[in-house]
């Protein structure tokens, strides 16, 4: 453990670097005891998301916390169940402790309720996942660490076009879910334009996402040797176990929401060998600090972390990185805080788990480089 | 071939509405009331077999022999405990009673299971490959027909020739009159729950098997689906729940498949709406006239 802090009493002298410039306009030096809020699902069928970014963020706070500096952090994480008015509830209990500043929510419909409170309320808030536009539209008080799900669209269409340009696509997408849609509609328009042969479009919603068995035989029939599936991983397993019945084996790809597939219960992993998804984190990267917090997770929870968990990390190391560089005190006012964070966001630049060199629009958006993994022997890879 | 791949998927998920149907439609023949909490037996049969699979690590026979059997008492229990005591109250009442039965099994699952969905190993799989692997069917789906078409058999002629049966139809037809003949009623009421329960626990099975996943919302929308085919075939008609699930069934693959899988839902009730506009008793219904 010694050699864990050390390293990452280097790796933060390396960042204070960073906020030194940012930060140079501000005359006062942070400190104090803040107060971070984090919402998302723990239980129910999302629970996978919320419980791995709430134990990423409590690594981050445990970790800048035992730096013994002169920002120091309180957590406490409130469980929505991935509906939007139990979000909503959620953010009013944390705002009942005191909550100066939220790292949530994780899922993207309760993000859109909670963000329209915090934007009125003036909470500053960083959602570790939610990717629709419409988490951060008109609300200047919102930033994601997740990329926006329209640039999720175009990067795997970027990516196709770029190792398999010949390939056959058929695409099937949950048309009742923001998420989904807002993915397919970027990756069909980025499809077109870099001439990729999208030969099959088929949909669900959520009474029907039992029965695949019909898009994937009219897939199979186009002669789709590519399926890109915008989804969560759950309706995911279910594609999977009904193509192999099938016997049709086409190569996979999915977006962030496909991570999590490994560790759902009962999962059969061989039915995910050779999946590809779009991810900007992987457990299996070999750089110290990815390492180290692997390692740490694993210890602490004894799983393996998933992108969801490294965004919660990232969230929190954001927040600090605002915080040295506006230079704000813990005795502010939440909305005193929101405003002077707010004005520093698009000018740091932060190295984290889900990508090096974070940058933020005004807008809330973050840009960084994703990274295509594959599932083999039940473990992500990179290619 | 393509076309037969529709036809089979369109089939397989058509005979689980049928058997689920069956169900419904036999409770409503029999005991005039809809039952919406069988849907939620269904999944509780998934649960059930799940757990002596995995939890237990028992074999898939006697999973499903679990679960038919935790099902039937299942049954039997809701029957006696909410709506037995409701037997002379309006039809009104005992609908909304079994609303809540339904709700309370729901959550009920959800306290004890957890909402997360579960992965359900199919207790037969394989897939058969015909036309030189042209054509893939699952071996479940196969089964699944199979089962259907002997539960429709063996529920047709146990309502037609057993003295049970009888008894059945005669409460079904006037319960004071069968009461009076010697028939004992609330028995008999029992025993079709029973009977109908057993069925949802062998649904259960089939449907987690064929789509593989479980949650404490699985039986809903199937349920649904079901009541939408008891109605759509003729309700309190065996064949009539039997022909009524196949068709709605294929009419929805097919849907899906030809016309759109935005749309295969609407136009699944759009056909509905279709059949009970021009028979309003649904396909094979009896018109029963009011006496004046």
């Amino acid at each position: 453990m010694k050699r864990t802090s050390k390293i990452f009493a280097v790796l933060m002298s390396a960042l204070m670097v960073v906020f030194a410039f940012a930060g140079a306009a501000s005359a006062e030096e942070a400190s104090g005891t803040f107060k971070i809020g984090g919402i998302g699902p723990l239980t129910g069928g999302a629970a996978i998301y919320g419980t791995a970014a709430m134990n990423g963020a409590q690594i981050a706070v445990d970790e800048i916390n035992a730096l013994g500096g002169a920002v120091q952090f309180e957590f406490k994480a409130e469980d929505d169940v991935h509906d939007a008015e139990t979000s909503v509830n959620a953010y009013y209990n944390l705002m009942d402790w005191g909550m100066q500043f939220l790292v949530g929510t994780v899922t993207t419909t309760p993000c859109i309720a909670v963000s329209a409170e915090t934007n009125k309320d003036r909470v500053f808030t960083l959602t570790p996942s939610a990717s629709s536009p419409a988490v951060l539209e008109d609300k200047n008080n919102t930033f994601q660490v997740c990329f926006t799900d329209p640039n999720q669209g175009i990067a795997s269409a970027d990516y196709i076009a770029e190792n398999m340009a010949d390939a056959k696509i058929a695409v099937i997408y949950k048309n009742d879910d923001a998420y989904s849609q807002g993915i397919r509609e970027t990756f069909i328009a980025e499809a077109a334009a870099k001439g990729l042969e999208v030969v099959y479009e088929g949909t669900f919603t959520e009474d029907t996402a039992t029965d695949f068995s019909v898009q994937l035989t009219a897939a199979q029939a186009a002669g789709a040797t590519f399926v890109f599936l915008p989804m969560y991983y759950q309706p995911a397993s279910i594609i999977f176990a009904q193509a192999a019945a099938m016997n049709y084996a086409p190569t996979w790809f999915g977006v962030d929401g496909m991570d999590g597939i490994l560790t759902m219960e009962g999962f059969d992993t061989k039915l995910a060998e050779g999946v590809m998804l779009l991810t900007p984190f992987s457990a299996d990267a070999t750089d110290e600090r990815t390492v180290n917090f692997v390692k740490t997770y694993t210890e602490k929870h004894g799983d393996i972390p998933n992108q969801f968990a490294a965004d919660g990390y990232d969230a929190v190391y954001i927040i600090y990185a605002a915080i040295q560089a506006a230079g704000v005190t813990a005795d502010m006012s939440f909305e005193e805080l929101c405003e002077a964070v707010i004005a520093v966001m698009p000018t740091i630049a932060v190295d984290g788990l889900t990508g090096a060199g974070m940058t933020w629009a005004a807008t809330g958006e973050v840009s960084k480089a994703p990274m295509a993994v594959v599932i083999k022997d039940g473990a992500y890879v990179t290619p | 071939m393509v076309f037969l791949s529709y036809l089979i998927s369109g089939l397989s998920l058509g005979s689980v509405y049928a058997i689920i149907a069956l169900g419904y439609t036999m409770v409503y023949g029999i005991a005039k009331m809809l039952n919406f909490a069988h849907g939620d037996v269904i999944m509780v049969g998934g649960y059930v077999s799940f757990l002596t699979m995995n939890s237990l690590g028992l074999p898939s026979w006697l999973a499903v022999i679990l679960a038919v059997v935790v099902c039937t008492v299942l049954g039997i229990v809701i029957e006696g405990l909410a709506y037995k005591p409701l037997r002379s109250a309006s039809s009104l009442a005992v609908l909304i009673t079994a609303i809540g039965v339904s709700y309370f099994l729901q959550n009920a699952a959800q306290l004890l299971f957890g909402a997360n969905p579960v992965v359900y190993i199919p207790v037969i799989s394989g897939t058969i490959s015909l036309f030189d692997g042209q054509l893939n069917i699952s071996v479940v789906s196969v089964v699944t027909i199979a089962v259907c078409i002997v539960i429709m058999i063996c529920l047709s002629a146990f309502i037609s020739k057993s003295k049970m049966g009888k008894a059945m139809r005669a409460c079904s037809e006037d319960k004071s009159a069968a009461r009076l003949m010697g028939i004992n009623v609330n028995k008999t009421i029992s025993v079709t729950f029973a009977i109908g329960s057993a069925l949802a626990a062998i649904a259960g099975v089939l449907l987690c098997s064929s789509y593989p996943t479980l949650m404490p919302t699985t039986g809903s929308m199937p349920g649904i689906k079901a009541f939408t085919a008891a109605v759509f075939g003729g309700i309190g008609s065996v064949p009539g729940a039997f022909i009524g699930g196949l068709l709605l069934g294929i009419i929805e693959s097919m849907a899906k498949a030809y016309v759109s899988t935005n749309l295969a839902n609407s136009i699944v009730f759009a056909v509905l709406i279709i059949v009970l506009l021009v028979r309003p008793v649904g396909i094979l219904g009896k018109k029963v006239r009011e006496k004046v």
